[in-house]
């Protein structure tokens, strides 16, 4: 399987996530579909509701009830991870494709030594000895860059601050050299300096170890200086997906404009930020058309040319150039 | 009487009509008891000689990384928090020599804005009377005219009238900051801390309380302590930013001064971390080593010297002063032996 020249890792196909909460269907992701090559870096980017989580934790089959994965396909390295058996799936998990998130500390398990929670991976995974895994684990502190690590790995979650327990979560998730790695808003908890730590961390080691990641965040800047292509979601659903360059030089989905356009950037001062106004819909009572139609600023530009169809009808992705796709009516 | 002092001397010396808010000196110390007798074993030196000034009518950035003490600076110059030293004037008046009945008057001109709108309502009050319930505490108006000044203060922004009998939980995180804010600008405040008022909020909502705050700014000559971590926002509301780390601020300018000619390593770094959402921009990263020391134990003399990178053994034993290089009338203040 192949498309572009590296060969696909991951290929998510039309997958749909619901809550069944007592208020109703939360439809959290819905019908989302993008691809992974090995080695690359992909941006799922989204505000908070989006889909974006709960998407990785789909693909993790880590959805627990309410939530159900009502249909789809996750397609890792030919086999269908929606369909593998709960105990291969375990064996999967860590080992091929492992996950990190924001808050490090609450990962971690905090009666426990970080070197005796390393080592377990390699007595789990690869039936070390307790001594064995020890070893390995220094090693990987080593790697992550934690200074004297032979000391460090005797001490417990508390002791670390945030970028120290983030780089212990970076040493555990690698430890077994996975395919691909889930980074879910990594560096969000952090400081700026800590943060710029982190992510010359995960692109060095990506460089090394030739990772697959799908970097979860909701921050522009990261997404410029990571990642190789970007899929932009909105309201459970991917609305622009296109090459980094693309996505920053040509944003199509109104969406994607409104958002690039109302982030403050360093050293462009303007008297006034865009907006996009309202806020964004309920999952729960979605609007029939466009999920976006309701803020849209587009929409009533072309209104002569589109007419009602935005509030009537979902638009499909619409290929609009090489690896760039956008869901809205005003690319058809 | 040392460089330091001799330098607050002068920018006190030098204060205006210009000036609504004079910092000179500010300390907050938190002590750390342990033990049956809650003895005091330690202080956590959270603002440790903190000198700056806001003149009316601007916004004064404060930026830091967490645990640099900016929050503390702003609760002090209220008087929410008492300090442990130094001198806080508003419009002359020093605020911690005020009496109780003095403060409160003083408070109608004194508002805070924080980052959570969630914890900063009362949730079983509707947001109308949230709103009023600053004009009532300062007996202004009949119930029915407060009311109406609620109206007209959710109308400003850019809420709806009917919105005044709702309850917090049914409005969203940002339409609860729009509510908060029109609270603190009930009583008509002539200053207002902003402490960390967007980041709490999406990104596309982030954009309109920015907007919204210029905006109310505009109309009611308000003048602002803006708190914040990030540098990009930071940068696009404030007039002039002062950079704290731990517990001391270590440059203050103008804000195109300190983007465009950072003087202190760790403005230099601050701002070549700050991840640029432009693909083909290429940059040269100041990466800093280690996490920020606790200020519990800040390091001697400089206290950044553990993690510069230009640091000298001179920057060890020695704190340098806070002091202003700008020159043709220009102010920039810093405090680092190597740009001296």
């Amino acid at each position: 399987m192949q498309r572009d020249g590296r060969e696909i890792l991951l290929e998510v196909r039309d997958l749909r996530t619901y809550f069944f909460t007592e208020d109703g269907v939360v439809k959290a992701v819905d019908g989302v579909s993008f691809h992974v090559r090995r080695g690359e870096i992909l941006g799922l980017v989204g505000e908070s509701g989006c889909g974006k989580s709960v998407t990785s934790l789909s693909i993790m089959r880590l959805i627990t009830p309410p939530g159900r994965i009502l249909g789809g396909q996750v397609l890792f390295d030919g086999i269908d991870l929606l369909k593998l058996p709960e105990p291969e799936m375990v064996r999967l998990r860590g080992s091929r494709i492992s996950m990190i998130f924001q808050q490090p500390v609450s990962c971690l398990n905090p009666v426990f030594k970080i070197g005796d929670q390393i080592a377990e991976v390699f007595q789990v995974h690869e039936g070390l000895s307790r001594i064995e895994g020890w070893k390995r684990a220094i090693e990987l502190l080593q790697m992550v860059g934690i200074p004297d690590p032979e000391r460090r790995a005797h001490s417990y979650p508390h002791e670390l601050s945030g970028g120290m327990a983030q780089r212990v979560m970076i040493a555990m998730a690698l430890a077994l050299g996975p395919e691909l790695l889930i980074a879910d808003e990594p560096t969000t908890a952090l400081d700026v300096t800590i943060q710029a730590q982190i992510l010359d961390l995960m692109r060095e080691l990506q460089r090394r170890m030739h990772t697959a990641i799908i970097l979860i965040t909701h921050d522009m800047g990261i997404v410029a200086e990571m990642c190789d292509r970007v899929a932009v979601m909105y309201a459970g659903q991917i609305i622009e997906e296109a090459d980094v360059r693309t996505i920053f030089a040509d944003p199509q989905h109104p969406y994607t404009r409104g958002l690039l356009g109302s982030i403050p950037v360093m050293g462009v001062v303007k008297p006034r930020l865009d907006t996009i106004p309202g806020t964004v819909p309920n999952l729960i009572n979605l609007p029939p058309g466009c999920r976006f139609a309701p803020r849209c600023q587009a929409r009533l530009e072309h209104q002569a040319r589109l007419g009602n169809r935005c509030l009537e009808e979902n638009p499909p992705l619409f290929h609009t150039g090489p690896g760039h796709q956008v869901r809205c009516w005003l690319y058809r | 009487m040392t460089l330091t002092q001799m330098q607050v001397q002068t920018s006190l010396d030098l204060s205006t009509d210009q000036d609504l808010v004079v910092v000179r000196g500010l300390k907050k110390y938190f002590p750390v008891r342990r033990g049956l007798l809650q003895r005091v074993v330690a202080w956590v030196k959270a603002v440790d000689g903190v000198s700056f000034t806001i003149r009316r009518g601007e916004t004064m950035g404060l930026v830091g990384e967490s645990g640099c003490g900016k929050t503390t600076v702003g609760r002090t110059i209220l008087r929410l928090i008492e300090p442990t030293a130094g001198e806080v004037y508003f419009e002359g008046r020093n605020i911690f020599a005020l009496t109780k009945p003095e403060l409160k008057t003083l408070r109608r001109d004194m508002q805070i804005i924080f980052q959570d709108p969630y914890s900063s309502l009362d949730p079983r009050m509707p947001v109308g009377a949230s709103i009023a319930e600053g004009l009532a505490v300062h007996g202004i108006g009949t119930p029915k005219e407060r009311f109406e000044m609620v109206v007209d203060l959710l109308r400003k922004v850019g809420l709806e009238d009917y919105h005044a009998r709702r309850y917090p939980h049914e409005f969203s995180g940002g339409q609860r900051q729009r509510i908060v804010i029109a609270r603190a600008l009930a009583l008509r405040p002539k200053f207002i801390v902003c402490d960390e008022p967007i980041s709490a909020l999406d990104v596309s909502i982030q954009a309109q309380i920015i907007n919204l705050l210029k905006e109310l700014q505009e109309e009611f000559k308000l003048t602002y302590l803006f708190i914040a971590h990030n540098l990009s926002v930071i940068e696009h509301v404030s007039d002039r930013v002062a950079v704290m780390y731990l517990g001391k601020i270590v440059e203050l300018t103008s804000r195109e001064e300190l983007y465009r000619n950072p003087l202190h390593p760790y403005t230099q770094a601050l701002l070549s971390a700050v991840p640029i959402p432009d693909p083909t921009l290429r940059r040269e990263r100041i990466l800093l080593k280690g996490d920020v020391p606790s200020p519990l134990n800040p390091p001697s003399g400089c206290r950044f010297h553990p993690r510069c990178p230009v640091a000298t053994r001179y920057c060890a034993q020695e704190e340098p002063p806070f002091v202003n290089i700008g020159t043709r009338g220009q102010e920039h203040w810093v405090a680092c032996w190597r740009v001296m």
